[in-house]
């Protein structure tokens, strides 16, 4: 009995039969690598309905006027983009999928602190989803706000605004119990002789990022939840016919709006802090540097929202104020940078998929925080601020920063996660076609921008038009080589070679247990003797088996 | 040195603690775990409250004579009345707890069910409070209320808003309570394990200590 049960816990997560039927045994599991593969699938769904709202949006801007869509719908087209790809795609993105998934097995747990809540923030990130999209099919039109639901016009204007207003606040409710989760997990959780300053630097970014998620999402889940009572009950609290302040309405939404763009980074820079490690050979370049300057960024991303509101009418003195805060952001990041090339310095550098995608996020992310300088700084800032300038850096660091590094996490992890190896020679091929793509497709829009294009128009005046086109041909190579890469993965999966336990050579924990993970994690918690990245203390020899 | 190993071996006794409550995979018992968690939510609800309280700090600034005329049509006595109810049942809540850890469970019962009550009272001074004003065409969008002067209609705007979620977590406040009311029936909280009963009177203390707030900033500041 006691074997039997022993047996069925080694078995794969994959393979493990409970005695649920097939959907339900996935759709209500508590096992945290279950949960993650189902946000991967829930994402990935949302991902392409927001790639597919942004190529129409851009193949609309190929010629001025109408191309192939009127205004209002490009209204919503920008909105549902925004709203999609912010809420449903970014901002859980890394953690609820990576997170997840490998969390508990690099602390050396079974699971994390809280599996049914876990599966609950599923089940409410799905809700909020469906709640967001089908706004689309309803009498009225969908949402043509701007993602940012900005007051009056989100109380006045005749289109869905209460159903994805309440998708937002059910998706903030997961993102809270997520982090809530994670930040138990690591407390509580952590193996015999797993110190804090032995955990794997995405551990460290996870905490960081989930203390965010505890502290910042409430205060927009009640901003939001006053727009819904406006709307619903007429009562007065930021319509100025009422002698409401719409600006309150744009303090409290960046007081978690700001901070959620770290929500977005933090981990992506988490992961970054894994693989360039594994593919140098070397221990990182300033452990403690990265894993501090994580809680800096999360600390210090509290207190610069006001960056958004420059121009809205804000005094002087706060407008100074907040510049300055916002350019102290740029130097914890700044040590993060220079750390991650440092490790690369005299390592043995192997460029796989991976890695080759952590370049490219050094590469474009470094473009979007440098412009990011020109837009803290306050007289720069009103020269572009609303044109595509902002559009074009805002896309820098989230597509260039975050969802780059989501793609290198996907081709990092993919092997442990099912098992299964994707073709390396046809990831090669994809990654310069995005990279490519995306530059002809944003960095015009820095110049644009910079010319005085603003942002959200549909139309525009014929001396824009060659730079729209460059733009939009980007779009169709970035597209291209996206759907190249989705193919070459997905295909693994049916297709692919076995993986075996460790492809890469990495050192955290992930790597000692098989591919897939079985069911428990471990056959016994681990005991850690060293850092999480001492390369000097492995032996080669023993752990060169597999 | 000794430390560090002292340490790990507490870390390898809990981990057997643990692995020992596993009753099917993915299922473990840790207390300090759920209170930690508790608390993080407790954290997350302040700050929802918070963003309220920002707003009603930034609307008195800029109509402190409206409000205080406006604050002066609140009936000090229903909101007195109600700040009573709320303070006995954190007492009797507390109390409860207590009784359970001493493993008296009638008695602990019967405190539960009293804390249910005052609530349940709190709810109903509410009820009335709300329609009088109503009443008097003090309504959300109500023409009435239109015809004030900004300020007011901010007041009133805030007043129903801050109130209105307190009331909403008065009464999942309550629907926890009669959970745990049926859990302590059916010997699901005991005196070996009350973690659920602590954690569901955490909550409530934390709609207590809102109230707390609520009260003097709408009632009491004339």
């Amino acid at each position: 009995m006691a074997n039997e049960a022993l047996a069925e816990t080694l078995e794969s997560y994959l393979e493990y039969k409970s005695n649920k039927s097939k959907l339900f045994s996935w759709i209500f599991t508590t096992d945290h690598k279950r949960i993650g593969l189902l946000y991967l699938v829930g994402m990935t769904v949302f991902f392409w309905v927001g790639v597919t709202l942004g190529f129409l949006m851009k193949l609309e801007m190929l010629t001025p006027g109408k191309t192939i869509v009127d205004a209002q719908t490009y209204n919503t087209f920008f909105t549902l983009h925004g709203v999609i790809m912010i809420f449903l795609f970014i901002i859980p993105g890394i953690p609820a999928v990576f997170g997840n998934f490998f969390l508990p097995i690099m602390i050396g747990a079974y699971d994390v602190a809280f599996p049914r809540l876990n599966l609950f923030s599923w089940w409410l990130y799905m809700f909020g989803g469906i709640f967001a999209v089908v706004a689309l099919f309803l009498q009225g039109g969908p949402i043509d706000t701007g993602w940012t639901f900005y007051v009056p016009y989100s109380i006045r204007t005749t289109t869905n605004v209460i159903l994805p207003l309440i998708g937002a606040f059910v998706l903030g409710f997961s993102s809270i119990l997520t982090g809530l989760n994670f930040i138990t997990t690591i407390h509580r959780l952590r193996a015999p002789g797993m110190t804090f300053f032995r955990m794997p630097l995405f551990v460290w970014a996870l905490y960081a990022t989930a203390w965010i998620q505890v502290v910042a999402t409430p205060v927009v889940g009640i901003t939001i939840l006053l727009v819904i009572v406006e709307r619903v009950f007429h009562v007065g609290i930021f319509d100025p016919a009422m002698g409401g302040d719409p600006l309150l309405f744009q303090h409290l939404f960046w007081i978690y709006s700001h901070p959620a763009v770290y929500i977005m980074i933090l981990p992506a820079m988490g992961v970054v802090s894994e693989i360039i490690p594994t593919f140098a050979r070397r221990t990182i370049f300033g452990y403690k540097a990265i894993a501090f300057s994580s809680l800096a960024i999360a600390f210090i991303g509290y207190f610069v929202w006001a960056h958004h509101m420059f121009s809205s009418g804000i005094s002087d003195t706060s407008r100074m104020v907040f510049s300055l805060l916002t350019f102290l952001v740029a130097v914890p990041s700044g040590v993060k940078v220079f750390n991650w090339v440092a490790t690369l310095y005299k390592g043995s550098i192997e460029l796989r998929a991976p890695l080759l995608y952590v370049m490219m996020f050094i590469f474009l992310f470094s473009i979007g925080g440098l412009t990011g300088l020109v837009l803290g700084s306050l007289a720069t800032d009103v020269h572009v601020t609303d044109t595509y300038f902002v559009v074009a850096h805002f896309h820098y660091v989230m597509f260039g920063g975050t969802v780059i590094i989501f793609f290198a996490a996907l081709h990092y992890w993919l092997p442990k996660m099912f098992g299964k190896m994707y073709s390396e020679k046809v990831a090669i091929w994809a990654a310069p076609l995005i990279f490519v793509g995306f530059n002809m497709l944003y960095f015009t829009m820095f110049i644009l921008g910079y010319k005085g294009m603003p942002r959200r128009y549909w139309s525009y005046l014929p001396e824009y038009q060659t730079l729209h086109i460059i733009s939009t041909v980007g779009s169709w190579i970035l597209v291209l080589g996206l759907m190249i890469m989705f193919a070459n993965l997905i295909y693994s999966l049916f297709k692919g070679k076995p993986a075996t336990a460790n492809p890469w050579g990495g050192i955290t924990l992930e790597w000692q247990v098989p591919s897939p993970p079985p069911v428990e994690n471990f056959e016994k918690i681990p005991t850690i003797t060293h850092g999480a990245y001492d390369y000097e203390h492995i032996n080669w020899e023993q752990d060169g088996k597999h | 040195m000794e430390n560090i190993e002292n340490n790990i071996i507490e870390k390898k006794e809990l981990h057997t603690e643990i692995v020992a409550h596993l009753a099917e995979p993915h299922q473990h018992k840790d207390a300090i775990a759920s209170k930690m968690g508790m608390w993080l939510f407790l954290f997350t609800e302040l700050l929802l409250f918070g963003g309220l309280f920002l707003l009603y700090m930034a609307y008195r600034l800029q109509y402190s004579q409206d409000f205080v005329i406006a604050a002066q049509d609140l009936n000090i006595v229903l909101g007195t009345t109600n700040t009573i109810f709320l303070l006995t049942s954190s007492l009797t809540m507390a109390l409860s707890i207590a009784a359970i850890q001493r493993g008296k469970k009638v008695l602990s019962i019967t405190l539960l069910v009293s804390t249910i009550g005052f609530a349940l009272a709190f709810m109903v001074v509410k009820y009335f409070e709300w329609t009088a004003k109503f009443h008097h065409g003090i309504a959300p969008g109500a023409q009435e209320l239109m015809n004030k002067p900004n300020g007011e209609i901010i007041f009133y705007g805030m007043y129903f808003s801050m109130t209105g979620l307190h009331a909403l977590h008065v009464i999942v406040g309550a629907i926890i309570l009669v959970f745990m009311l049926v859990f302590l029936l059916r010997n699901k909280i005991t005196k070996y394990d009350y973690i659920k009963l602590e954690n569901a009177g955490l909550y409530w203390h934390l709609v207590d200590l809102i109230w707390i707030f609520l009260f003097p900033l709408f009632y009491l500041i004339h």
